[in-house]
């Protein structure tokens, strides 16, 4: 229970540095840390990145294989987001089923891709209602640095984007796989999630490990590339009024255009 | 698309249930209905049918969770088998686990944890019917419960949805609008001190329709403000009079 007040004093430091505008890693409250994307990886995953954002690290890998549809989406192919903390990554973190943190994250990543139509899943449909191309993308947090919802998030965008995607023949109703032939996933935009806590009455963009450890509330708002608003997941124990959640859904728009530029180099 | 909007809502605005762009579903709370919990309530909200019951302060197992400086919230969001037209599978699903999480989250800032160091609130929420917003509708009945517990709240917690049906923002989405609709945001706020404690959206909006869905859904909280607090007078003060 020592940390309890270990974790009181960082947030005194952090509060007493906030009050002169500055945060304890010398950044500007809006500032995100310096974001490092490294794609095809993993060579025998059909795409793949790692991702450092500060001190964060994540690695992604996306696996396409043929499967059946969900009985009421035949029209659709399968795209799930995973996310993971492995034990190397975090004191804390123990191996075994997941906690709710973890659930969440997994969520909200899924939810960030899915909600803004990344992918045209029309697309991804072999023969309707019978059999769909299926994209399975499972992200490992390997260092945990603070704001994994971005860094995931962020990881699993860069490794569809880095995809090719196999070809499929059918043959007697069977998806055949044609050797050597493949083709980009079918982007229709690019989403970006932006991460922001409130510690006292201030908000900051991209929050590390100390200063997740002593925020008030957190709100995480992905954007896609016509600036519409597609997920939020408001966290923590406390909350925000209607005018913080409008300042942050405008910050949100803002740093997603300058992540969406560097997303943009690698397609 | 077209034949899907059409069946969502009529041009001048009606819903597929017959209510108005602004109009709640009919809501009843009922506060104390169980004779075990120290705190309990059951709500109906559309076709919403849930029951929450609070337990505690109490001693924490295991252990270890407990905190010497404050007391701590436990949540557990469930449904029935039978909630759902597919028979749901009885072991929380990664659904419900998320779920738990954010209403924890939403109830904490107005629950007064200082006052009861080393023991745990227990917020038990059971889903018995499903309809759309089961969890904006699990919240109310969970902060009446509290209350019933007579535990030192800040404020209550009241939480609604609004969303985009059929190009147009809406207030109280539900079950048809949620699977057809074009987006669903639920809110929570503790409605005297004006601060939102859930807020999550799936969906695509545009800023300025971020904006309006958010108000919208905050003028459907105060409204259920108002029938949670009417369903605590009717059992503490005779006559709904204080």
């Amino acid at each position: 229970m020592g940390s309890q007040i270990l974790d009181q004093l960082k947030r005194d430091k952090i509060l007493d540095l906030l009050k002169t505008g500055k945060r304890i890693d010398g950044r500007a409250l809006d500032e995100q840390r310096p974001l490092v994307i490294e794609t095809g990886v993993i060579p025998k995953a059909n795409g793949s990145a790692r991702v450092k954002l500060g001190d964060t690290e994540i690695i992604t890998g996306v696996k396409i294989q043929p499967d059946k549809p969900f009985p009421d989406l035949g029209d659709k192919g399968i795209l799930i987001c995973t996310a993971e903390i492995l034990p190397l990554a975090d004191p804390n973190a123990e191996p075994g089923p997941p906690n709710e943190e973890v659930i969440e994250l997994a969520r909200v990543v899924d939810r960030g891709i899915r909600e803004t139509e990344m992918i045209d899943l029309h697309q991804l449909v072999l023969i309707e209602n019978k059999s769909v191309i299926g994209m399975f993308i499972d992200s490992s947090v390997i260092d945990s640095g603070g704001n994994l919802f971005d860094a995931c998030s962020y990881a699993s965008v860069a490794g569809i984007l880095s995809c090719s995607v196999p070809k499929y023949e059918i043959k007697n109703e069977v998806p055949v796989l044609v050797e050597g032939v493949t083709s980009k996933p079918p982007i229709k935009t690019l989403p970006v999630s932006v991460t922001m806590a409130r510690i006292g009455d201030y908000i900051i963009i991209d929050p590390t490990r100390d200063e997740e450890s002593c925020m008030d509330a957190r709100i995480t708002i992905t954007t896609n590339s016509d600036g519409n608003i597609c997920a939020v997941q408001k966290g923590g124990s406390d909350g925000f009024t209607a005018e913080q959640l409008l300042q942050c859904s405008e910050m949100a728009l803002v740093v997603g255009r300058k992540i969406r530029k560097q997303f943009e180099q690698l397609m | 698309m077209v034949k899907i909007m059409t069946q969502l809502m009529t041009e001048d605005g009606i819903r597929c249930d017959g209510r108005r762009l602004d109009e709640l579903r009919n809501i009843s709370i009922k506060v104390g209905v169980l004779k075990n919990a120290d705190g309990s309530a059951y709500i109906e909200f559309g076709k919403n049918k849930i029951l929450a019951g609070v337990f505690g302060p109490r001693d924490v197992h295991p252990k270890h969770m407990a905190n010497p400086d404050s007391g701590i919230l436990r949540c557990r969001y469930h449904m029935s088998p039978f909630s759902v037209t597919e028979r749901k599978n009885p072991a929380p699903s990664r659904r419900e686990i998320e779920i738990s999480k954010v209403i924890k989250e939403a109830l904490q800032p107005a629950v007064i944890l200082k006052d009861y160091p080393r023991t745990v609130i227990d917020v038990f929420i059971e889903v018995l019917q499903a309809d759309g917003g089961s969890r904006c509708a699990a919240l109310d009945a969970a902060a009446v419960a509290l209350a019933d517990a007579g535990i030192p709240m800040r404020d209550l917690v009241s939480a609604c949805a609004a969303g985009k049906v059929a190009d147009r923002i809406v207030l109280d989405v539900n079950n048809e609008e949620d699977q057809e609709g074009q987006a669903d945001m639920p809110v929570a706020l503790m409605p005297n001190m004006g601060k939102i404690t859930l807020l999550q959206l799936d969906g695509m909006l545009k800023p300025e329709e971020f904006k309006t869905c958010m108000q919208t859904a905050l003028v459907g909280c105060k409204r259920v403000y108002e029938v949670q607090r009417k369903a605590l007078m009717e059992k503490y003060f005779q006559n709904g009079e204080q």
